[in-house]
């Protein structure tokens, strides 16, 4: 509470950690290139992405197992290119944890307080050691083999193992991975108010877009070894620059088209047979270039009547969502798309079968027009 | 089938087993069985010769074993950063020395060493300050613990790397990340980790050591270790004490072996 009183100085605003112009090669092959991205301090930030997209890549630069090929990695202000790993204050939760298997619960988690030169006092290690126990749940377990600990136990145990040191950074290779989904979930909780409570600055990489958009203060999405946006996931699903985001992030349905008029905050785009779709253009587009209209089921309104700018549909498919209803609708000249129903607006228009017809329509702004990589 | 598998075990085993029967024979002949007696295990336990050999056998296995565990731990933590047709090369060399027969290595090594004997004995003599007190280099304990030291090291390499690969490389990493040093990530992660190879590759090493006849007949000079004095003692004709030196001989190697195994199997449980 107190800190929310300090004034907002200097060091506060300097980010935590950058990448200034981070490439990797590895020969021929470019693992990421030219990546900026400043980390802000005490949030939670997640690499999104597929794999061989560079998000491990940039989270190894960042821990000191890569050294950039051109570029720069600070981290709060200083440029550690060629500072080592041991030497570095940012800790890492590995993919499938690397807990020593020769050394107990408590000797794992009292490793990296070991290393420290001078070493600090066994009394000292023991309870700071309980003390991380007792943060992830876990008291009374120091004592424990590593192979004695289900996976759920053993993500814990390397979670301790990282936030007993109070790293600047802590860094997380898509640590649920391994984890069955329910507690996958659970551990997604976990982390977040993990993070709120340590108010240490988390680094997520995530394959799973779900897993970033419901923990993540930021997302930086990445593909073929680049950035390609960086947002809150609510400016991610809302102003996607392009398509890739757009389709990586939450559902959408996707018009191909070629862009024929350019006015003020409005461009218009010919998708298939002579039909015109209006949208905003995030990043402008000039006239002749190919883009795509990208429009989320949940901004399609679904009626039996005309009005505005609507399309004739078919109904092809339904399925009952609880809250929502999504309906798979076909028009001729657009093909299939999704279209999400909420459970107020079918009691006022009433249900749809599969092969009624309809009329989807949506406001004017709803159409995203985006670049197409 | 099976009744082949059979014989081809009974033609293998079944003269080992007769002469750890006959070690127990209480008469003096090899061929005719006179009752039980443990008299032939005290006769050459208490023969100054067979004593003597022993010592031998026993300095010779322990320097070598010891020299090729600390060289070949060494030689397979290097190889691990080689990489391409290099790796490849050292790969091969070091299958072709442990398939190469003995008796290849025997005459090879001692013909080189005593080539380069012959160069430098005069060299020492020469630039020795008392003429006469220059130190000769002859076949003995040194030629001996370094020949069964360079075969035995390649048997380390192979065993200590079999346990490398099977080692999770993300452990030296998460060492570092956690602030070791690179000394301190081997000491405390590497090195508990491939312990169980490391010892497992010593006592391949001292046992097979301590069983060689061919190239030690070879390179030992004066010296006389159990195999060779066995051989020699037999060219006098098989007695029960042989027998019973051959027992012992077998009882430590299949005892040394059986370890190994259980040390690697072991290993593999807890890494």
């Amino acid at each position: 509470m107190e800190s929310n009183l300090k004034p907002f100085s200097e060091t506060q605003a300097a980010p935590i950690a950058e990448l200034r112009g981070a490439s990797k090669h590895y020969g021929a092959v470019v693992a990421a290139e030219g990546l900026n991205l400043a980390i802000r301090r005490g949030e939670f930030l997640s690499f999104l992405g597929p794999s061989g997209c560079g998000k491990t890549t940039a989270l190894r630069m960042l821990a000191g197992f890569e050294t950039p090929t051109s570029g720069d990695i600070l981290l709060d202000g200083q440029r550690v290119n060629d500072v080592p790993p041991h030497q570095r204050p940012v800790n890492m939760v590995f993919q499938h944890y690397a807990l020593f298997p020769h050394l107990t619960v408590a000797q794992n988690i009292g490793y990296g307080l070991r290393q420290r030169r001078p070493r600090p006092p066994e009394t000292e290690i023991a309870r700071a050691v309980d003390q991380a126990l007792e943060t992830v749940r876990m008291p009374g377990f120091g004592p424990r083999r590593i192979w004695e600990m289900s996976g759920g136990q053993q993500q814990r145990v390397a979670l301790a193992r990282a936030i007993v040191n109070q790293p600047k950074l802590l860094l997380l290779d898509e640590p649920m991975a391994a984890l069955d989904k329910k507690l996958r979930r659970e551990m997604q909780i976990e982390l977040q108010t993990l993070q709120r409570q340590l108010g240490i600055t988390f680094i997520l990489v995530t394959h799973d877009q779900e897993e970033a958009l419901s923990m993540s203060d930021r997302i930086c999405i990445m593909r073929g070894g680049r950035i390609v946006q960086v947002g809150s996931p609510r400016e991610l699903y809302d102003r996607p620059t392009t398509r890739y985001v757009a389709d990586f992030v939450g559902k959408s349905n996707f018009f191909a088209g070629k862009v024929t008029k350019v006015a003020a905050g409005r461009t218009e785009l010919a998708v298939a047979a002579g039909r015109q779709i209006a949208g905003v253009a995030p990043v402008d587009i000039a006239v002749g270039q190919t883009a795509t209209a990208s429009l989320r089921p949940e901004q399609i309104a679904l009626s039996r009547e005309t009005a505005g700018q609507t399309v004739p549909v078919e109904v092809i498919n339904r399925i009952f969502l609880g809250e929502h209803t999504e309906y798979l609708v076909r028009n001729i000249d657009l093909g299939d798309f999704l279209v999400l129903v909420s459970r107020q607006a079918e009691a006022s228009e009433g249900g749809f079968e599969p092969g009624d017809q309809a009329f989807a329509s949506w406001t004017d702004g709803a159409a995203l027009i985006l670049s197409d990589d | 089938m099976r009744i082949y598998a059979l014989a081809v075990y009974l033609f293998l085993y079944i003269p080992i087993g007769i002469i750890a029967l006959f070690s127990f024979n209480a008469g003096r002949h090899a061929s005719q069985f006179q009752g039980f007696s443990t008299q032939w295990y005290g006769k050459a336990l208490s023969n100054p010769f067979v004593m003597d050999a022993l010592t031998t056998s026993l300095t010779v296995a322990l320097s070598s074993a010891v020299l090729a565990t600390l060289f070949g731990t060494m030689a397979a933590m290097a190889l691990q950063s080689v990489r391409g047709r290099l790796r490849l090369a050292f790969d091969a060399l070091i299958y072709i020395a442990v398939m190469v027969p003995g008796i290849v290595i025997g005459i090879a090594t001692l013909i080189a060493l005593v080539t380069v004997f012959d160069w430098l004995n005069p060299i020492l003599a020469a630039i020795w300050p008392l003429a006469d007190a220059a130190p000769k280099l002859t076949l003995g304990y040194g030629s001996l613990i370094a020949a069964h030291g360079l075969f035995a090291m390649a048997l380390v390499i192979i065993i200590v790397r079999a346990r490398m690969a099977g080692m999770d490389r993300s452990l030296i990493e998460a060492s570092a990340d956690l602030g070791a040093t690179p000394w301190g990530t081997f000491r405390q992660v590497t090195l508990p980790q491939i312990f169980p190879g490391i010892l497992a590759g010593f006592l391949l090493a001292f046992t097979f050591s301590f069983d060689d006849f061919i190239i030690a007949f070879f390179v030992a000079g004066s010296q006389t270790t159990l195999p060779i004095y066995v051989f020699s003692s037999i060219r006098r004709g098989v007695t029960p004490e042989i027998n019973a030196i051959g027992t012992m001989v077998l009882g430590v190697s299949l005892l040394l072996l059986v370890a190994a195994q259980a040390i690697l199997q072991r290993g593999r449980k807890a890494g």
